[in-house]
């Protein structure tokens, strides 16, 4: 009670003149330190994130009120669009390739599937543009913000007295994607000595290891890198990397995906195409479009396991799954605001 | 402290105007009809483009407070710096947006997404964006689109765009008076500088790759140096 009552006390001494209070993302053990520090000109705060979750979790950012950042990136389903390949936009819009999973993106330096995108704050424009997706323009998602009096609140907490910007938007929102860390999974625990892999799992795991994890590279699960993994060109004629770099050599070539969550994360690859983990291991056996003349040279003999091996490596693969992740409250959209008593009818 | 105030008494300051025109007649959106040196005429809608590190030479370091500056051919373009007293032989700039800025995340002032300047859909600024319409154009609608950009190697487009003063006159910096030169685009040279650019041909260009450089390389001819009247 004692307890309790400080933090109701220390929260009452909070006002608007206070700094934000500084947060420290903590890298989990043994993996590499990221690239780049995407917080050195964005520092990590308590206020800076809770403000990037509100306009995460926000549907009014999109032109029709409808679509949220979080409609095609849901935490449940490691901020993927669950079970769906491609995701849906404003007025019944589709995309044209699968959501990536938000996470652990502090160590990816190129975001989406051809690395269009160089930074993290810049990201969102992307969406918020996009007249499959949010459908709006920044100005007019300035004017909305500005109408908010709990966002006037949030950006000057977050940010101090340089009121509601555009600026302060992106930073935001990459405090809050950039802190969707996932390191707790069955195969983290096996790793830190906590818990014993099954036998299938062991098993799994040394297939892994021996197939996959050339461009899947632990502790991520990609090599961040840009690959044509034989997938035939698909109907919307996506040439991937290639639309980036207008490098024919990079023709077909896609961001190697990150298998954390990979369980929940169907349909699989850029566009969808695939939809369970048995079929995208079935790609790699015998579906390989190998006359391609990008496809990655690692995959030009395919993989070749026998059934047994492929059960073998799917039980791997689901001790990728972070429960604690999924469902931590501090990711998700938190309390719903309780609905002002509805009228009743006479 | 000292140190600083005696600098601060040297210091003279520069005023950059930079005016626009093409046909020898101002540039007024929508409503002025200009021609090309192929015949091809065209009204301009929005002619916008970044300039930043702006250096006197002789004077190393850049002047003035924000690196970059977005000229809109719409509005007045005044820069002003102080700098210390003397005389220079001219004035240089970056035409474009320097690749570390380019890769910067989200920022404020001339470099803010709220500029349109900035692709969405390939992270990095448009550096020039001309737009408008033209019979000659085979664009949905008679479009010019024209948004020139492209930081990466090999893609690079951003062009330093040194000027001088006509007959090696010198540019004399005093703390007496407001030193006034004067940019003077000339659009014309948009056209035919060095590659030449058919709108018919060339209605439009959305990302970097070689017509950007292309067009790009026409860029150095657009500016010339002027005292003020």
């Amino acid at each position: 009670m004692i307890i309790l009552l400080g933090i109701f006390m220390l929260s009452l001494t909070r006002n608007e003149q206070d700094q934000p209070e500084p947060l420290i993302l903590e890298i989990p053990k043994g993996w590499p330190k990221p690239e780049k520090n995407l917080f050195e000109k964005n520092p990590l705060t308590e206020q800076g994130f809770q403000l990037g979750k509100k306009l995460f979790y926000d549907s009014r950012l999109s032109k029709n009120g409808e679509i949220s950042c979080a409609s095609c990136h849901q935490q449940f389903a490691g901020f993927v669009t669950f079970d769906h390949d491609l995701s849906h936009g404003v007025n019944d819009g589709f995309t044209t390739r699968n959501a990536p999973g938000l996470v652990n993106l502090v160590w990816m330096q190129e975001m989406h599937w051809d690395g269009a995108i160089n930074h993290l704050e810049v990201q969102p424009l992307a969406p918020l543009t996009a007249p499959n997706e949010m459908g709006e323009n920044l100005d007019s998602v300035m004017l909305k913000l500005k109408k908010d009096p709990e966002y006037k609140h949030m950006f000057k907490a977050a940010f101090g007295n340089t009121g509601i910007s555009s600026e302060g938007m992106l930073k935001a929102l990459a405090q809050f994607t950039g802190s969707l860390i996932s390191a707790n999974s069955k195969y983290d625990k096996m790793m830190r000595g906590e818990v014993q892999f099954t036998e299938y799992e062991k098993r799994g795991y040394a297939i892994f290891k021996a197939n996959c994890s050339g461009c899947h590279r632990e502790p991520l699960f990609t090599d961040n890198s840009f690959r044509n993994n034989g997938l035939p060109l698909n109907r919307f004629k996506d040439i991937g990397r290639q639309q980036i770099s207008n490098d024919p050599l990079d023709s077909l070539k896609f961001k190697v995906p990150g298998l954390r969550n990979v369980q929940l994360t169907y349909p699989y690859m850029h566009d969808g195409s695939i939809y369970s983990l048995f079929q995208v291991i079935d790609h790699y056996r015998n579906g390989i479009h190998t006359e391609q003349p990008t496809l990655d040279s690692s995959l030009r003999a395919r993989i070749n396991l026998n059934n047994k091996e492929k059960n073998d490596l799917v039980y791997f693969l689901y001790t990728l799954t972070d429960s604690s992740f999924l469902k931590n409250p501090r990711f998700g959209p938190g309390e719903l605001k309780p609905v002002q008593a509805a009228h009743h009818l006479p | 402290m000292l140190l600083d105030c005696l600098a601060m008494a040297q210091d003279g300051e520069l005023q950059i105007s930079f005016t626009h025109s093409a046909n020898g007649k101002p540039i007024i959106f929508r409503d002025s009809i200009y021609q090309n040196a192929f015949g091809e005429n065209y009204n301009i809608y929005k002619l916008k483009y970044y300039i930043g590190q702006i250096k006197v030479e002789g004077f190393d370091k850049p002047i003035g407070i924000s690196p970059y500056h977005l000229i809109n051919a719409a509005g007045t373009n005044e820069i002003s710096f102080k700098l210390p007293t003397g005389k220079y032989k001219g004035i240089s700039f970056l035409l474009g947006v320097d690749s570390a800025s380019n890769c910067s995340g989200a920022q404020s002032g001339a470099l803010d997404a709220l500029n349109d300047m900035f692709w969405t859909w390939n992270s990095g600024y448009v550096f020039f964006k001309l737009e408008g319409r033209s019979p000659s154009s085979t664009a949905d609608l008679n479009r010019i689109e024209h948004h020139i950009g492209g930081y990466k190697p090999g893609n690079n487009v951003a062009r330093t765009i040194r000027l001088h003063l006509d007959r090696d006159s010198i540019v004399e910096i005093s703390n007496q008076k407001i030193t006034r030169l004067i940019v003077s685009v000339n659009l014309d040279r948009y056209w035919d500088a060095v590659n030449p650019i058919h709108i018919a041909e060339t209605p439009v260009c959305m990302q970097p790759g070689s017509l950007a450089q292309k067009m790009a390389a026409n860029f150095e001819a657009l500016f010339t140096l002027n005292t003020a009247p």
